[in-house]
């Protein structure tokens, strides 16, 4: 008996349990997932009812588009949900990693030739590098103008942050849209963007753009990693010193925790989660837009995080996936079914920021702590009128 | 019982400016090691202003203030945190949605090393120190009485205990001094005479100076060791607490002129 409550103490300053349940949850959705879609999809016996349901609904470009979202609704998480710092410029990351996996991944700088243990021949010209080191690199990148960005920016408060941040990401994939021609040099190919990406190396077999189910595998995979990320920070000292700005600035610091270097590092581990996005949206499109970063993914983002449960990352990622999956396929989808059924033209994706427009609102005021809330969250929230009344007690003893 | 001639803290000829308002003016004072002294004054003479420029969160227009040997006048507040200033708020400050050990690890934060690569990956260090930390903070909530409550969100603790989590928070920083920023306020006297045993109890055993703003004037007489008194920017008196009693501009600055004279007669 006394083994199994040392055991069992041992386990409590590791992860707790529902922490383990989710996460097994959420690999063994995944693994039934890719069974589906590698397997049942391509299969010559499944109906076709099943087939066609699964091509409206699920179409696997969607359930990896909606992974990238949630890969980088994660990052944005460890900015809003754990430091309580308001991003609004977060797409800004999400472009850098996108063009690292352009400028690294293709034929695009013709003008130099390196290989660093690509997917293709030596004799293609411009820089091409192996995608998981690229998946470094966009992260690195994306770190490094996450401290150049915020460095100047982390010592404003709440609205002025979240402005100054809402310039940066403006201002950022503007340089890529209008990157055509700096001084001569072609930075990013402007509107036209960077296409043809190499083909992610797995040692089995080189990945191209349409090997939706063994990069599902793979965009999965960076979002465990992501969790794991969040969770193990959560649970140390990095976590604690941004939970205690989150809830008290002034009270941190005068706790001796640094404030620009902890509001820094969250900014930071946030960007390389944008990164990783960027370098995987970038190989799921096959090229690099400039127009497609635009200030809406930013705000989409945070509709994410908020809609899921700040602070906890199997909330956001349910919100991400929601969200995501409403955008690209369930507006339209519907949109489809209901016009062939009533015979009517209506254009439902027009009415995407309608709707989310409408559900935001709808959980501020009615479950503000998001799906699945972060227990300390919930406490407080839930609280409603009961705290309400015993504030004012409290206050007159003081 | 004399104080020791020996220095944890020196803070001389400060004065503070906010636009044309003289807030504190050339205020020399300096706390003794292991003393528990206290700065009073009434409403608006400057207390809590001078407060903020030892924690360092103004900075003073004239004058300098000495740690130890170490100048730290225009050190960030962090910064002298850690090297051994800690303090408790008037109107608790602590971090409610965490735990009450969390709230300890937190002000450890300063003195363990573990980075973001050690954190994520859990090195044996990284555990080691953890654990450290750990033990430590639940020996420090033992020490201040709350010991049960170590797991418990420090929004659910009563009054009382809130209070003594302040207190364990900033011992948690392993300070040379402690400032306590008016720490009775709410109590009734009942809890007050326990505080004054407290403050005792926690210079005698965790070796550190203490200095209290306070205004209740019973508990400020009977735990201090020396009464420096504020009024209106200026120091006014200094002294024990017997001479800070009979003392005459206190009166006054307390009392009205009047009412002083009125009780000279």
């Amino acid at each position: 008996m006394a083994t199994r409550a040392a055991r069992k103490a041992k386990k409590a300053t590791r992860q707790p349990a529902s922490h383990r349940t989710w996460a097994l949850g959420y690999l063994a959705l995944a693994a039934v997932m890719f069974v589906v879609y590698q397997y049942a999809l391509p299969w010559e016996g499944l109906p076709l009812p099943i087939y066609d349901f699964l091509q409206l609904w699920l179409p696997p470009t969607a359930i990896n588009e909606a992974l990238v979202y949630v890969i980088c609704a994660l990052g944005l998480n460890i900015v809003v949900g754990y430091a309580g710092l308001l991003d609004l410029g977060y797409v800004a990351f999400w472009a850098i990693g996108g063009y690292c996996a352009g400028w690294f991944m293709s034929n695009f700088f013709e003008q130099w030739n390196f290989h660093g243990l690509a997917s293709v021949p030596t004799t293609e010209p411009g820089l091409h590098i192996n995608f998981w080191l690229v998946l470094v690199i966009g992260g690195a990148v994306c770190a490094f103008f996450g401290v150049v960005i915020g460095a100047p920016t982390l010592r404003l408060k709440s609205d002025y942050l979240a402005l100054v941040t809402l310039g940066f990401g403006e201002i950022i994939p503007q340089i890529f849209f209008n990157g055509e021609d700096i001084n001569g040099f072609n930075l990013s190919n402007g509107t036209k963007g960077i296409t043809r990406l190499d083909p992610i190396p797995t040692g089995v077999k080189d990945l191209g753009p349409f090997d939706f189910g063994s990069k599902f595998v793979i965009f999965v995979l960076l979002a465990a990693l992501m969790v794991f990320i969040s969770l193990q920070l959560r649970r140390g000292r990095l976590g604690r010193a941004w939970l205690a700005i989150r809830e008290d600035e002034l009270a941190a610091s005068m706790m001796g925790v640094p404030l620009m270097r902890t509001k820094l590092a969250s900014y930071a581990v946030g960007a390389v989660a944008g990164g990783i996005g960027g370098v995987a949206f970038a190989t799921h499109v096959d090229g690099v837009y400039a127009e497609r970063f635009n200030f809406s993914i930013s705000i989409f983002l945070l509709a994410m995080v908020v809609l899921g449960g700040m602070g906890n990352v199997w909330g956001v990622i349910l919100g991400a996936f929601i969200l995501a999956w409403v955008n690209s396929t369930g507006l339209p989808a519907l949109g489809d079914t209901f016009n062939t059924e009533f015979g009517t033209d209506i254009d439902f994706p027009s009415f995407t920021f309608l709707l989310f427009g409408l559900v935001l609102i709808l959980m501020i005021l009615f479950k503000r702590e998001g799906l699945i809330p972060e227990s300390r969250l919930r406490m407080v929230l839930h609280e409603g009128d009961a705290d309400e009344e015993l504030k004012p007690a409290q206050e007159e003893k003081k | 019982m004399t104080l020791s001639n020996e220095l944890v803290l020196d803070a001389s000829n400060i004065s503070v400016q906010f636009g044309g308002l003289l807030a504190v003016n050339d205020v020399s004072f300096n706390i003794p090691k292991k003393s528990v002294v206290s700065l009073i004054g009434p409403n608006g003479a400057g207390k809590t202003t001078f407060f903020n420029v030892l924690t360092g969160l103004y900075k003073p227009s004239e004058g300098k203030v000495m740690f130890g040997d170490r100048e730290i006048t225009d050190l960030p507040p962090h910064k002298i945190a850690s090297i051994g200033l800690a303090r408790t708020f008037q109107n608790i400050r602590l971090f409610g949605l965490m735990t009450a050990e969390e709230n300890l690890l937190v002000a450890m934060h300063s003195h363990l090393k573990s980075g973001i690569a050690s954190t994520i990956l859990r090195t044996p260090r990284q555990r080691k120190e953890e654990k450290e930390a750990l033990d430590t903070a639940r020996e420090i909530l033992d020490f201040v009485g709350i010991g049960k409550w170590s797991s418990e969100y420090a929004r659910n603790l009563s009054y009382g205990d809130q209070r003594r989590l302040e207190v364990a928070r900033a011992l948690a920083l392993k300070p040379e001094i402690l400032l306590l920023d008016e720490p009775t306020a709410g109590m009734n006297p009942q809890e007050s005479a326990v505080f004054v045993d407290f403050v005792h109890r926690v210079r005698d055993a965790r070796d550190v100076a203490i200095l209290l703003i306070e205004h209740d004037m019973s508990v400020v007489m009977s735990v201090s060791e020396r009464i420096t008194v504020l009024d209106r920017g200026e120091k006014i008196a200094e002294g024990t607490p017997e001479e800070i009693r009979s003392n005459q501009r206190v009166i006054e600055a307390y009392l009205g002129k009047a009412a002083s004279e009125g009780r000279g007669k």
